[in-house]
């Protein structure tokens, strides 16, 4: 098989951005993901939404069009559809797409595959009218849908940015429900210095809140104790704020407690992780190139870290650059002056991530709280493998079956992982994560027996 | 409920959802179309057999799993609807044809 | 605190021997490593197989029957005592063949079978006319299968499981994190050092599985066992259908097919390969062509602990008296015959008959 220079997994803007820069480096570069048209994410349907809606959507988001114009003008070939199931330690890579699978061969490897939200256990989260914030953003960037009796839980600045295009889209949400501890503004003001060089951001902070506010949507802090209510679909959100209970009436509850790397390609090809105290999460270790520890294996956007569009598409170049290096081109003086400009944008990080960091409601739920949505296990389960001598979450998995699912531990990693550490009394960094294996997502077996054979066994069948 | 903030330009496609027939948009996910068309319960658990609709919309969860043209477990967030389409609630785990 | 026995690694034959050793009121410890390691008890197949075991060492094949046997009513009491069940579905299981070359070599098999063990080997072979009333839905290739009544299946995670349980509430303890550095003489007795401290037992059982290889010479004995690489993938849940396993294919409680499984020289490399997988894949879909509709959710890795010749190895050390080792790459199978036979030899100090057999002494043999 030919292998590319650079194949690079997901087609949001660092994907874009890592694959326009390579490919005009000279580079031979294929790009898959899983999406019809490129966006990510965050540009989410940017090259086909009509024009009154993106307008809706803000400027922010019609940036991404620039940049899916470039990717498409580039020489990078661009698979779209294409479902990455395993990803070999040769960096051969299997994916599907229109019911067959087919395999790619690269020297670099870019995981672009940005982050997800970050799974919020508690009670009544699985109840049919509760979704991720993401969601319904998702359903009014791409669909043009609203609700009409959102309740938004958590915190984060998504959180925020939903509520002010729900607002611009005619739809404000019925209330927000803010979970901020009262303690993060204080640890938060601490990194307000740094934060000032991200100006720009901050303003943009501050007019989103005002927006809110001139639109008189009810606005609850501080609130706990939060629960969602309803017989076969959610009806009511219960929390208890500043000493008084509280119960809203919806049929749609949007969770958020910011997004978190996805880890499922990095875990498979056994990058090496650490454990950020402030982002709450593991990270790929990296580094200054975005370069993961195993070797011409590059993270690059949200997977390496939150920090969101501008920075994701940032990274995206240096890794770019950087691979272009390898093979032989100086590319020395635009990496630094890339990593400049990315040092500037990344400043708003640590005040965001003190303010808005979850919760310990969200990161350690109560016992009788479905922790595993697939195969149903919940938080007291997993304290009493604990208990009977489970140390991590890979014996955790093998006792209960959680990450079992078709979800492969997606919407329970994080919190299987933070449960246990909590019950054990150690940082997550050492109680780690699930080890992950192919296929990334689920495979019919018709499409897997469709591939060249390597039989192990002599005997005849 | 969702609701559409535009009404759709270019067309409708229509599909059913067990046996209703439901209008969508081109460019609709089985599941952005379920949703604006009032649905929420997509399947039943094959554990406890609990109700669940669609959670992330991006893929990730799961949770949206419907029979669509008689393939189960399909996810209807990642899969563009088409005219004449017949979508099912995905009750619990799949049947097979053995014979 | 002095236990009675200290038993070195927490997989399926530490906790089965614990167990076993609890049951007779032992105070026991289980030492084992943290959550990653090579764990074969949590990788297997969860087959419990009588028919084909012991081709060339009719020991072997009795004392797999034998644990087969006790099986029923071991299972009943570990969920009696933990409320775990261990799935075990005594149902019978085949081997099928997929081509008249496959039929004639599994009919030389059962027959030679025949020839050592009598009538009470109990394995038949069946034509495909007869296999398809026990097992619908069977590929156009399947010539016919060996079916033995024997043979059945289990939960291997949730054996573990109701194992370690089980080891609790005898009264035992059980450390993770707790990987054995050294072993002494102390006394009449055995100190283990291990990275959670050092712990004072009467006697020592060896059963780390690969472990034991490095373990092993701290206390006289020579254990050479090496892995051997297994794939194995797992299909989302289906409504029930079989309740009889096959070597390669068996439908688990939860509804999922597992399909077994590779075997590979591969050292102590754990990833999935694709070509493997495919492998798995076309031999599962030739076997029962429905499962083509269905989609793999996972599949994993794992190494089987194996010896030369294939069979279970089991030592008492001369030098160290009251010290064992442990060694076999059919764990569930055997998990019987370590709780309810092994179990009371070591604790009553000494390994009797039929276990001289399982010495290493037959491989040095072998080398001459
Ligand atoms: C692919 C595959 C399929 C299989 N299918 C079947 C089947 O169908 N039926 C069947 O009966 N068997 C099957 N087996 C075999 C079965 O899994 C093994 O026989 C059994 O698990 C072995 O158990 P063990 O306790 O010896 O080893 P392990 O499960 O490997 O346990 C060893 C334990 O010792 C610990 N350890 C190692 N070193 C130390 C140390 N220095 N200090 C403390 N602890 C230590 C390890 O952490 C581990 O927990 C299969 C195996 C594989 C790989």
């Amino acid at each position: 098989m030919n292998a590319c220079d650079l194949a690079i997994i997901g087609a949001g803007p660092a994907g874009m951005a890592a694959a326009t820069e390579a490919a005009n480096a000279g580079l031979s570069v294929i790009l898959l993901d899983e999406q019809p048209a490129p966006g990510g994410q965050i540009y989410r349907g940017i090259e086909t939404v009509p024009e009154e809606r993106r307008k809706l959507l803000g400027p922010d988001y019609g940036k991404g069009l620039s940049i899916a114009q470039a990717f498409r003008a580039s020489n990078a070939t661009y698979i779209p559809e294409a479902t990455v199931w395993n990803i070999n330690p040769d960096l051969s890579i299997d994916y599907s797409r229109n019911g067959g699978s087919s395999q790619i061969s690269t020297r670099h490897l870019l995981i672009a595959t940005g982050a997800v939200e970050r799974p919020t256990p508690m009670p009544g989260w699985t109840l049919p009218g509760v979704t991720t914030a993401g969601a319904l953003q998702i359903l009014l960037k791409a669909h043009g849908g609203v609700g009409d009796d959102v309740v938004l839980v958590g915190s984060g600045p998504l959180l925020y940015l939903l509520a002010q295009q729900m607002i611009e889209a005619g739809g404000p949400p019925k209330a927000i429900i803010e979970t901020i501890d009262r303690s993060h503004y204080l640890k938060a003001a601490r990194h307000l210095p740094r934060a000032l060089s991200a100006l720009s951001y901050l303003r943009k902070g501050m007019a989103m809140m005002r927006q809110i506010r001139r639109a008189g949507v009810p606005h609850y802090t501080g609130a706990r104790d939060i629960r969602i209510e309803g017989a076969q679909r959610a009806e009511a959100v219960c929390f208890s704020a500043h000493g008084r209970a509280h119960r809203i009436e919806t049929t749609s509850v949007a969770l958020h407690q910011g997004v978190v790397p996805n880890q499922q390609a990095t875990r498979l090809l056994g990058c090496d992780h650490v454990w950020s105290e402030s982002q709450r999460c593991f990270i790929p270790k990296l580094d200054a190139f975005f370069e993961s520890s195993v070797e011409n294996v590059f993270v690059a956007g949200d997977g390496a870290g939150i920090a969101g569009a501008n920075s994701a598409e940032i990274r995206g170049r240096i890794v770019a650059l950087r691979v272009a290096q390898k093979l032989g081109d100086d590319k020395g003086t635009q990496i630094r002056a890339l990593q400049k400009k990315l040092s500037r944008d990344e400043a708003i990080r640590p005040f965001l991530e003190t303010l808005y960091a979850p919760s310990d409601e969200v990161m350690v739920p109560h016992d009788d709280v479905l922790v595993c949505r697939c195969e149903e296990v919940t938080a007291g389960a997993i304290r009493e493998a604990v208990d009977l001598g489970a140390p991590g979450p890979n014996q955790i998995k093998s006792f209960l079956r959680s990450g079992m699912g078709p979800c492969q531990g997606r919407m329970c990693g994080l919190a299987v992982s933070s449960i246990i550490a909590e019950r054990r009394k150690e940082n997550p960094q050492s109680i780690g994560y699930y080890r992950l294996r192919p296929p990334l997502k689920p495979l019919l077996l018709s499409e897997l027996a469709q591939l060249e054979r390597e039989p192990t066994r002599d005997e005849p069948l | 409920m969702f609701k559409r903030i535009n009404a759709p330009k270019n067309g409708k496609v229509s599909f059913t959802f067990e046996g209703r027939s439901i209008d969508a948009a081109p460019g609709d996910t089985v599941a952005s179309a379920l949703m604006l068309a009032g649905e929420t319960h997509f399947r039943d658990t094959p554990v406890s057999q609990s109700q669940r609709g669609p959670f992330c919309l991006m893929g990730v969860c799961f949770e949206c799993l419907v029979e669509i043209d008689g393939v189960p477990n399909r996810q209807a967030c990642m899969v563009a609807v088409r005219e004449g389409m017949s979508v099912r609630r995905q009750k619990g785990a799949i049947g097979v044809e053995i014979e | 605190m002095n236990y009675d026995t200290i038993v070195v690694g927490g997989g399926l034959v530490g906790a089965a021997v614990a167990h076993g050793l609890g049951r007779l009121g032992e105070k026991v410890l289980v030492l084992d490593e943290g959550d990653v390691a090579f764990r074969a008890s949590r990788g297997n197949f969860g087959l419990v197989w009588v028919q084909s075991k012991g081709e060339g060492m009719p020991e072997y094949a009795r004392w797999s029957r034998h644990s087969a046997d006790v099986w029923p009513d071991f299972s009943e009491e570990l969920q009696e005592q933990t409320g775990v069940d261990t799935a075990y579905h005594k149902a019978g299981g085949v081997h099928l063949c997929l081509s008249e070359e496959a039929w004639e070599r599994q009919s030389a098999l059962i027959k030679r079978m025949h020839n050592v063990h009598g009538s009470d080997y109990g394995a038949v072979m069946i034509k495909r006319d007869e296999l398809i009333k026990m097992l619908p839905g069977i590929g156009p290739e399947v010539v016919g299968a060996s079916w033995s009544p024997h043979d059945g299946h289990a939960s291997p995670l949730y054996l573990l499981r109701a194992l370690h349980e089980s080891i609790t509430r005898f009264g035992g303890a059980y450390r993770n994190e707790a990987r054995v550095e050294n072993i002494e003489k102390d006394g009449s007795g055995y100190r283990v050092t291990t990275a959670a401290g050092s712990f004072k037992g009467a006697k020592v059982v060896l059963a780390a599985g690969l472990g034991n290889r490095k373990l092993g010479p701290l206390v006289g004995l020579e254990v050479p066992v090496f892995p051997q690489k297994g794939q194995i993938l797992v299909t989302e849940r289906t409504e029930m259908k079989f309740s009889m396993p096959t070597v390669f294919i068996r439908q688990t409680d939860e509804g999922s097919f597992l399909l077994g499984d590779s075997h590979e020289d591969a050292g102590f490399d754990l990833t999935s390969r694709t070509g493997i997988m495919a492998d798995i894949a076309t031999r599962a879909i030739r076997s029962f062509p429905f499962l083509k509709d269905l989609r793999l959710v996972r599949s994993w890795a794992a190494l089987r602990v194996m010896s030369p010749d294939g069979f279970p190895i089991y030592q008492q050390s001369d030098s160290h008296p009251g010290v064992f080792s442990v060694n076999c790459h059919s764990g569930v199978t055997l998990a019987g015959a370590h709780a309810r036979t092994l179990a009371p030899m070591i604790a009553r100090g000494r390994l009797e008959e039929p276990m001289s057999a399982f010495s290493t002494e037959r491989l040095n043999v072998q080398a001459h």
